[in-house]
């Protein structure tokens, strides 16, 4: 059967947009691997890859003001385009959240070592999850996993709270360990704004798949 | 929902062929509402069911019900050229008569005696000139051929034609797909500003013109109705799985 | 392969050839027998044409005389030929286009088209028998009678074509506004259709006054400026068979520049016809 141009077209728009998520993904794991770790040069690279990040952000929004100009999708297509045009800035400021993380860790890195924390790597760990998540479950259009990974961000919420209570104790405790500890607690932010974004990406994906905007409806 | 045209159960024979099954639909008034579907799908034949001009065909025949403004128009003695009064139509290729420009907008002024006297007569041909977006371009020469105005202003003198009877109901037969994209444009703006008058039944083969002056759009396949929705739910998340082929192009 | 392909190409180019010139000589034969008459006529009609000869009525041999009589006899018969035929003729064809999808129009199209086909020196005979016999002479009512039933059918078909031209969205156009359907066809199809009616009509009158047969029976022929129509009446044809046909020079001379008005005539009217023809829309 003969394909449309616009099949081709909105398939070089999913794999650029997977490609993104791809990306995205690696610079938030590589950021927490630099703190976790305190991998200065890893952290450096995230830095220097988010550049990649902005053009690939830049090459989509071209390809789906084409798509719209030239091939008038509607639908289902018009839906995906759509969604795809609104999650790329998505993923690109999660991107930037990942740089900051880094930057951060550059600073971390040559602060003493903390005493061991708990609840900040198993926050960063559930962005991360997040993550992948939504952005799987975009990829096979699966709104009920969506949903779910929405109802995920309550447990971000939360983790960021108990970060807070306890990198504030910390600097109560030791007050050499503010600046360190100052810092993470920017991480801290930073990775609890992730989780906002990524519960963004899954309502996107719930209207690409259901047609239902499920924002603003609590 | 008050509806100003209510279809039931219509079906409708060319000889023994069946050209519309079941086919139920209410057209709310003073909205726009256009009909897509493929070449064939029945959509312009339903749009003459309901001015009744199919009756000019002698093979033609109907089972089910129109209801205007609650009165079915295929009750026996339904006057059929009153009915036509009312349901104005515009057709494809665009029509005029051999006449001036005047006299095409003058003539179903004159056949259903509307006007009081010549002076009524020349306000009133202005006027549908007017509400036709056509008088700017033609008041210096309403006594010139109809036959010399381009495709779109003959298409547009068309419209002002219909309007002239002051019609409640205006079915529009594709009426812009031998146009060019400037006259059809203002085909398109001048069906949206009528929208305010009159209720408009618009035929098109082009969805994009559906989508841009359709308040409701119903999908036409095989003669049958697959489809009647809001036209912004019709472009972005229609119900039927052969609406969304249809209107995403994957057919065939 | 090329060497094959030249042969048929050469093959191929001959025959078209050949054919194209067997045309073009059939083309000007026929021209050139046109041209013949028409030259032949002019020139031995030209000499015997003046104003007496157009003026004056037929006198015994020797004595000059013209044919002054018969140019208005066949004036007035074709007049009262167009007069019946023509409403009769269109309204018919008015018929068959806008009604007559039935077995009536059906019956009466396939009369019509018969009527065309029978030689007209019947439709003499016939109204010879209808109004000459019961008359007890002929006369220039007859006459025009005849004429006109030969109008008729030609009028009626050329009519029904030229109606079934207008196109029908023209008449949805109309039905749309609410008219009724006679009035789409008064003012609607007629208008629209009137200039080819009206070239049909031409055509109709330049082949009765072109016709003899009909009239040998039906108006005779006459010596008198005539204007009763109830008397025999001279006409151009009848008059050219006569002097034709008889026996002194003279005569044959003045059958030649008859004929030459009569061809003229025809030729006007055809010419008229163009003219109508190219002013449509």
């Amino acid at each position: 059967m003969e394909r449309r141009i616009l099949d081709q077209k909105l398939d070089l728009l999913r794999d650029k947009i997977l490609l993104l998520g791809g990306a995205t993904e690696a610079a938030l794991n590589r950021a927490m691997q630099s703190l976790v770790e305190r991998d200065s040069p890893l952290a450096q690279k995230v830095l220097d890859e988010d550049e990649i990040i902005d053009q690939m952000e830049l090459e989509i929004d071209r390809m789906s003001i084409e798509i719209l100009a030239l091939q008038q999708p509607a639908a289902h297509d018009l839906r995906f385009v759509i969604s795809v045009a609104k999650i790329t800035p998505i993923l690109e400021r999660i991107a930037d959240h990942a740089s900051n993380i880094a930057r951060a860790a550059l600073i971390i890195n040559t602060e003493p070592q903390l005493k061991n924390y708990i609840e900040f790597p198993m926050m960063a760990q559930t962005a991360a999850e997040m993550l992948r998540t939504a952005l799987d479950a975009f990829t096979s259009e699966d709104s009920r996993t969506s949903r779910e990974v929405i109802e995920r961000d309550r447990e971000i919420d939360a983790a960021y709270k108990r970060v807070f209570n306890e990198l504030l104790e910390m600097m109560i405790e030791d007050p050499s360990a503010t600046t360190g500890a100052a810092h993470l607690l920017f991480v801290a932010k930073h990775l609890e704004r992730i989780g906002d974004y990524v519960t963004d990406i899954c309502e996107l994906n719930v209207y690409l798949t259901e047609a239902a905007f499920i924002k603003h409806s609590k | 929902m008050e509806s100003k045209i209510s279809v039931k159960n219509l079906d409708f024979f060319y000889g023994s062929n069946q050209a519309l099954y079941d086919i139920s639909l209410d057209i709310p008034e003073r909205e726009v509402i256009a009909f897509i579907g493929p070449s064939g799908c029945g959509k312009s034949t339903f749009l003459r069911t309901l001015n009744r001009m199919n009756d000019t065909i002698a093979s033609a025949s109907v089972k089910g019900s129109v209801m205007m403004d609650g009165k079915n128009i295929y009750a026996s003695g339904t006057d059929v050229v009153a009915l036509r009064r009312r349901v104005g139509m515009v057709f494809q290729k665009s029509n005029p008569f051999p006449k001036s420009i005047f006299e095409n907008v003058a003539y179903g002024i004159r056949i259903n005696g509307i006007h009081s006297n010549k002076a009524d007569l020349e306000e009133r041909v202005e006027r549908a000139l007017k509400n036709a977006a056509l008088w700017e371009e033609v008041k210096d020469r309403l006594n010139s051929s109809a036959f010399g105005l381009s495709g779109g202003q003959q298409q547009r003198l068309c419209i002002a034609r219909a309007l002239a009877v002051q019609p409640e109901v205006i079915l529009m037969d594709e009426p812009a797909s031998a146009l060019d994209p400037i006259a059809t444009q203002k085909i398109e703006e001048l069906v949206v500003e009528l929208k305010r008058d009159y209720t408009i039944v618009i035929v098109t083969h082009n969805m994009q013109q559906a989508a841009r002056v359709s308040d409701r759009t119903a999908f036409f396949m095989l003669g049958k109705l697959v489809e009647f929705n809001p036209t912004q739910k019709m472009f972005t998340n229609p119900d039927e799985k052969l609406t969304e082929d249809y209107i995403t192009g994957r057919f065939g | 392969m090329s060497e094959t392909a030249t042969t048929f190409e050469r093959k191929r180019r001959g025959i078209n050839l050949l054919m194209t010139s067997l045309t073009a000589v059939c083309a000007v034969f026929t021209i050139a027998v046109l041209v013949a008459i028409l030259g032949y006529i002019g020139v031995r009609g030209i000499s015997s044409l003046s104003i007496e000869f157009l003026t004056d009525t037929p006198k015994p041999v020797g004595e000059g005389g013209g044919i002054g009589n018969s140019i208005l006899g066949s004036a007035i018969m074709t007049l009262l030929a167009a007069f019946i035929g023509l409403p009769v003729g269109i309204a018919a064809g008015v018929y068959l286009a806008e009604f007559g999808k039935n077995w009536f129009g059906n019956t009466v199209r396939f009369v019509a088209d018969t009527l065309i086909g029978v030689p007209s020196i019947i439709i003499g005979i016939f109204v010879y028998t209808l109004v000459v016999l019961p008359m007890g002479r002929q006369s220039g009512f007859a006459g025009g009678l005849a004429l006109a039933i030969i109008m008729i059918p030609i009028v009626a078909r050329t009519t029904e074509e030229m109606i079934g031209l207008v196109p029908h969205s023209m008449r949805e156009g109309a039905l749309a506004l609410g008219a009724p359907q006679w009035r789409v066809t008064w003012n609607i199809v007629l208008p629209a259709a009137a200039s080819g009616i009206a070239t049909g009509a031409m055509l109709a009158i330049a082949r009765v006054t072109g016709e003899t047969a009909p009239l040998l029976f039906t108006a005779l022929n006459s010596r008198f400026y005539n204007y009763y129509l109830d008397q025999p009446m001279s006409s151009l044809t009848v008059q050219i068979f006569n002097y034709a046909t008889g026996p002194f020079e003279v005569e044959h001379a003045m059958a030649w520049a008859a004929t030459l008005l009569l061809v003229t005539l025809i030729l006007v009217i055809n010419i008229l016809v163009r003219f109508f023809t190219r002013k449509r829309f």
